[in-house]
C-alpha cells in the first residue's frame, strides 16, 4: 500500500524538513538502522591500478611501470592484488567486510567525464536523460525519517530530486549571529526555492553543533564528519561523499597512490566514527568509467570503460573479489583499448541497496535505474 | 519597467554606489563594449607567463641540484617530464609530513617557492577582483569571466597554479571584443592550456623523436600520445559533447596536435629537441614530436604538414555549425536562464554563423533579445558573481591580499581551480545548496560589519534594484537593528542572490 507520508504527519517542527514537493512513498515499514554511503570517485578511477589482476598473463606487459606498485601488494586471491596504499581496506577484506567487484561499468559507453558522471548519478542510460538522481529516488522508497545528506557545499546530482536533501561541508567562516539568521528566515519565508534550502541549513546547523573549524580539509576528517552526521539521533541514513583527483593522465603512480591513501583514511575514519553502526553500514565506492588498459606515453592512462567498484562495511558479505573476468589480452579488450565491462554497475548497486534496506528488489531496481535491462539481480552481496 | 535593474544585475555585476544606467539601459550596455579595457590599471603589473614559466623551470632545476647535493651517492632516477613532486596534485590528501629536519635546504627552498606561488596566486586573484569591482564596464567584465570559464584551466595542477591568472590576462582578455577564432587560437597555444591538458608532453608514436628512441624502453616509456587536449577542444571548447565526433576523431586530432608544445619546459629525452627555439613558456612547434602523415578528422582528410595541420583543424572547428550552437547555448544560458529559450539560442547561433564568430555581434544580439530581459530573476549567482556584486554594493576600494582567495575558497568556487576543464557549472543546481546559502550569510555579515554603519541600506537597495525591490526585502532591511545588519540582509536578499 502506498501512502503519501505528508498526509500522515502532524504539523510541527519535523514538517519543516519536508520539501513542498517531497511526497515520499513509503514502501519500507519502519525507520531503519541501516546506513548507506556512496563515495563517488570523480575523474575516472583506474580500476586496474586499484585492484590489479596480477594473475592475468597480459597484466604486466600492458601496464609497464604502473604494475610496479603491486610487487609488494597484498594478494586478494589467485588473480587479484590490492594497491598497497590501502592498508585499512586490506584489513577490511581480511575481516570479510570488503567486496571488490571488477570489470564493472554503468551503461555509459563514451568517454566524457561529465556525461559519464551524469549517467552514474542520475541512473539513466544516457546523459541528461533523467533529471533527478538515483539516491534521491532511493530516499523516496525509505521511511520518512531516513534523511539524505551530501558532504559537499551543494547537493550533487545523485542526490538531487524531489526529496529535499541537506548538504554540509565544514566552514571556517565565523558563525553568523542568531539574530541575523532569524531575520534571514523571515526574509526567505515567501521564497519557494530559498525557504526549504534555508530550513535545511538551519536544521543541519543544529545537528552538527560545534563542528566547523578547519575539519574536513583532509579525507579522514571528511570521513569522521560523515560518521558524526550519520550516527546522530535523527541524523542522515543515506550520505554521499565526493572525491576528485582520479583523472590520472600523467604521473599516475604517485598520484593514484596518494588518492588511495586518502580514500583508505577516509573509510577508516568513517568506520571508527560510526562505531557500532558500522555493522549496519554499506559503503559503495564507484567511478564514472575506468581507464585504458595500456599505460600512455606520459606515465598515466587515458579515459577507458570498465573499472572496479567497492562494497565496504559491516553489512557486506566480503572477503572476495567478484568478477566475470574478461581478460586483458588484446582480443579481449573493449574497442581494443579498455577493460571490457562484464558486470553492470546499476545491477550491482540496485541489488546491494535493495537487500541492505530490505526493499523489494525489482521495484527498487525500477525506481533507481528505470531503464535497467537485466532482470536478474546479484545475490550474496549484503547480509540481510 | 525594471530594465535598469536587469542591466545592472543580470548583464552587469551589480551596481556600484551611484551607478545609474540612465534612460536607455540597452545603450548603456552597448557603450560598455567600447569602454572595455583588456588591460585595466589593476592588471598592468601582473607577471607575464614567460616570466612565470622561467621561474618554475629555474625552481625545478635548483631543486634537482639541491637534492643531488644532499644525496651525492644516489643516482637520480630518470624523471618524467614535466616533473611533478609526488602528491602535489592529489586533492584528497594533504602533503606528506616533512621528515627532514627544519634546516634542510631542499625543504626550505621548496617552502619558499610554495610561499611565492601563493603570493602570486593571491595577487592575481585580487587584481582580477579589483578589476571587476571597479570596472565602469561590468557587462564586459562579466563576459571576460564567462570566456575564462568556457576555456577553463585549473590551477590545482602544479605547473598551472602560477599560470592560471596569466592565462586569463593573456589569452582571454585581449580577445573578448574580438573573434572566437582568435581567442581559440590564443587559448590552445597558451602554456597554461598546453600544460594543463598535457599537450606539451604529447609525442607522436612515429615522430622523429620516438623513432630515434627506438626500442630503448627507458626512453620510450615517457614518449607517447596524450589525447587530453584534443578531446577537450572538441568536447568543451568548440563542437560540444555528443555532436557526432568519435573516439577515432579524438585520437586523430591528438596526432595532428603533436608538436604543439612550449619552449623551455622539456626535460629528459625530449629536452634537446624542444626548448632551444624560444623563451621559456613561448609556444613552439617541435617537428621532432609531430606524428607524420595525413589525418582523417570529422570525415575530412587533413594533408597539411607540421604546425599547419592542427591549425587547419582548429580553423575548421572555430566556425563549425556545432561550435556556433554550443557557444550560443552557453551564452543564452548565462543571460536568459538555466534552460535557455530555443529562439534565443537560434538567433545567437545564426549570428555566429553569419559573422564567423564575431563576439561583439553576439553580445549585441544578447542586448537586443527580449528573452534576456524577462522580468524577475533568471539565474542564481555563482559564488564569484555574488562576491563581486557584494563588494561593488559596499563600495570596496582595497582588498587584503588573501581576502578574495579565502572567500572564494569558503564559498566553494576557488578562482581558477574548477578542478576540471569543463569549468564551473552555470546552473542553479550547482550553487543553490543549504550550506552554500548559509556561508553567504556568514560572509555577508562579516562584510557588512566592515562598513561600520556608514551605508544606508535602504537607499543602497533602491539604487541597486530600481523598481525591482520586493516588499519583503525592503521590509526586512527597514526593520534591521543597525545599518550594517541591513546591509547584510541586502547582500543575502533573494534578489541579491539571483540576477
Amino acid at each position: 500500500m502506498m501512502l503519501h507520508r505528508r498526509q500522515l504527519l502532524a504539523a510541527g517542527a519535523t514538517a519543516l524538513m519536508l520539501s513542498p514537493l517531497g511526497a515520499r512513498m513509503a514502501f519500507a515499514a519502519a525507520p531503519t538502522e541501516r546506513r548507506f554511503v556512496f563515495i563517488i570517485q570523480r575523474g575516472a578511477a583506474d580500476g586496474l591500478g586499484i585492484v590489479a589482476p596480477v594473475g592475468d598473463p597480459a597484466f604486466a606487459g600492458a601496464r609497464g611501470d604502473l604494475a610496479a606498485d603491486f610487487a609488494s601488494a597484498p594478494k586478494l586471491d589467485g588473480m587479484f592484488a590490492l594497491h598497497p596504499a590501502m592498508a585499512n581496506l586490506a584489513g577490511l577484506y581480511r575481516a570479510q567486510q570488503a567486496l571488490f567487484v571488477h570489470a564493472v561499468a554503468s551503461p555509459y559507453r563514451d568517454r566524457s567525464h561529465f556525461d559519464g558522471q551524469n549517467v552514474l548519478e542520475t541512473g539513466g542510460v544516457s546523459a541528461y536523460q533523467l533529471k533527478d538522481g538515483w539516491m534521491n529516488r532511493l530516499l523516496r522508497l525509505l521511511p520518512e525519517g531516513d534523511k539524505g545528506l551530501a558532504l559537499a557545499a551543494s547537493v550533487p546530482m545523485a542526490l538531487r530530486g524531489t526529496v529535499e536533501v541537506a548538504s554540509y561541508a565544514p566552514s571556517s567562516l565565523p558563525d553568523a549571529s542568531d539574530d541575523l539568521l532569524a531575520r534571514v528566515s523571515a526574509m526567505y519565508a515567501g521564497d519557494k526555492q530559498l525557504n526549504p534550502l534555508w530550513q535545511e541549513a538551519m536544521a543541519t546547523r543544529m545537528l552538527t553543533g560545534d563542528l566547523g573549524g578547519d575539519g574536513g580539509k583532509k579525507a579522514a576528517d571528511t570521513g569522521t564528519l560523515a560518521a558524526k552526521l550519520l550516527s546522530a539521533p535523527g541524523g542522515a541514513r543515506v550520505a554521499m561523499i565526493e572525491t576528485g583527483g582520479w583523472d590520472t593522465h600523467s604521473g599516475q603512480r604517485g598520484r593514484l597512490g596518494n588518492q588511495l591513501k586518502g580514500l583508505d583514511a577516509m573509510v577508516a575514519a568513517l568506520k571508527a566514527g560510526l562505531g557500532p553502526h558500522w555493522d549496519n553500514t554499506l559503503v559503495v565506492v564507484a567511478t564514472e568509467f575506468g581507464r585504458t588498459v595500456k599505460a600512455n606515453g606520459t606515465g598515466g592512462t587515458d579515459h577507458g570503460t570498465g573499472s572496479v567498484a567497492m562494497l565496504l562495511g559491516g553489512a557486506v558479505q566480503g572477503g572476495r573479489v567478484q568478477a566475470d573476468w574478461p581478460g586483458l589480452g588484446d582480443a579481449a579488450l573493449y574497442e581494443g583499448r579498455d577493460l571490457k565491462p562484464t558486470t553492470a554497475l546499476d545491477v550491482l548497486i540496485a541489488s546491494a541497496v535493495s537487500r541492505h534496506f530490505a526493499l523489494a528488489p525489482v521495484r527498487t531496481a525500477k525506481a533507481l535505474f528505470p531503464a535497467m535491462t537485466t532482470a536478474a539481480g546479484m545475490e550474496g552481496l549484503v547480509r540481510g | 519597467m525594471a530594465d535598469k535593474s536587469i542591466a545592472l544585475n543580470r548583464f552587469g555585476l551589480g551596481a556600484r554606489p551611484a551607478e545609474d544606467p540612465g534612460a536607455d539601459p540597452r545603450a548603456w550596455l552597448d557603450q560598455q563594449l567600447g569602454r572595455y579595457a583588456a588591460v585595466p590599471a589593476m592588471l598592468a603589473g601582473q607577471p607575464a607567463s614567460g616570466t612565470l614559466v622561467a621561474q618554475f623551470v629555474d625552481y625545478r632545476e635548483r631543486l634537482a641540484q639541491l637534492k643531488k647535493a644532499a644525496a651525492p651517492a644516489a643516482a637520480a632516477p630518470p624523471a618524467a617530464m614535466p616533473a611533478r613532486p609526488a602528491g602535489a596534485m592529489a586533492p584528497m590528501v594533504a602533503q606528506p609530513p616533512v621528515v627532514q629536519a627544519a634546516d634542510d635546504p631542499t625543504e626550505t627552498f621548496r617552502k619558499q617557492f610554495g610561499q611565492q606561488s601563493r603570493e602570486l596566486y593571491n595577487g592575481a586573484v585580487t587584481a582580477r577582483a579589483l578589476a571587476a569591482i571597479q570596472s565602469p564596464a561590468p557587462f564586459a567584465e562579466r563576459l571576460a569571466h564567462f570566456w575564462a570559464n568556457h576555456f577553463a584551466v585549473s590551477g590545482d595542477k602544479m605547473e598551472v597554479t602560477n599560470l592560471a591568472g596569466a592565462f586569463e590576462f593573456e589569452a582571454i582578455r585581449p580577445h573578448v571584443m574580438g573573434s572566437f577564432r582568435d581567442m581559440l587560437f590564443a587559448v590552445e597555444r597558451h602554456p597554461a592550456m598546453l600544460l594543463f591538458l598535457d599537450q606539451a608532453v604529447s609525442v607522436g608514436p612515429n615522430s622523429p623523436l620516438a623513432v630515434r628512441a627506438g626500442n630503448r624502453p627507458n626512453v620510450r616509456r615517457n614518449l607517447g600520445l596524450n589525447e587530453n587536449l584534443a578531446r577537450e577542444i572538441l568536447e568543451l571548447h568548440t563542437l560540444g559533447v555528443r555532436t557526432g565526433y568519435s573516439q577515432a576523431d579524438v585520437t586523430e586530432f591528438a596526432r595532428a596536435l603533436t608538436g604543439w608544445t612550449i619552449a623551455g619546459f622539456g626535460r629528459g629525452p625530449a629536452a634537446k629537441f624542444v626548448g632551444g627555439t624560444g623563451r621559456p613558456g613561448d609556444f613552439v612547434y617541435a617537428d621532432a614530436l609531430h606524428e607524420p602523415g595525413t589525418r582523417t578528422i570529422l570525415g575530412k582528410s587533413w594533408a597539411q604538414t607540421g604546425e599547419a595541420q592542427a591549425a587547419a583543424v582548429l580553423d575548421h572547428l572555430a566556425t563549425h555549425p556545432a561550435t556556433a550552437r554550443h557557444v550560443a547555448t552557453k551564452l543564452a544560458r548565462h543571460f536568459a536562464g538555466d534552460d535557455p529559450p530555443p529562439k534565443l539560442v537560434a538567433r545567437l547561433e545564426a549570428n555566429f554563423r553569419k559573422t564567423g564568430g564575431d563576439l561583439p555581434s553576439l553580445y549585441r544580439t544578447l542586448i537586443a533579445s527580449p528573452e534576456c530581459w524577462a522580468p524577475g530573476t533568471v539565474k542564481f549567482k555563482s559564488p564569484w558573481e555574488w562576491s563581486i556584486s557584494a563588494m561593488r554594493a559596499v563600495g570596496t576600494q582595497q582588498l587584503q591580499p588573501n581576502a578574495v582567495p579565502g572567500l572564494m575558497y569558503q564559498l566553494g568556487q576557488p578562482v581558477w581551480k574548477p578542478g576540471s576543464p569543463a569549468g564551473w557549472d552555470d546552473v542553479t543546481g550547482a550553487w543553490a545548496g543549504p550550506d552554500a546559502v548559509l556561508r553567504r550569510v556568514e560572509a555577508a555579515e562579516r562584510m557588512a560589519q566592515r562598513t561600520r554603519d556608514q551605508i544606508d541600506p535602504r537607499a543602497r537597495a533602491a539604487e541597486m534594484f530600481p523598481e525591482a525591490l520586493s516588499p519583503a526585502t525592503a521590509q526586512a532591511i527597514a526593520r534591521a537593528e543597525s545599518n550594517s545588519q541591513g546591509v547584510a540582509l541586502l547582500l543575502v536578499a533573494p534578489e541579491f542572490l539571483r540576477r
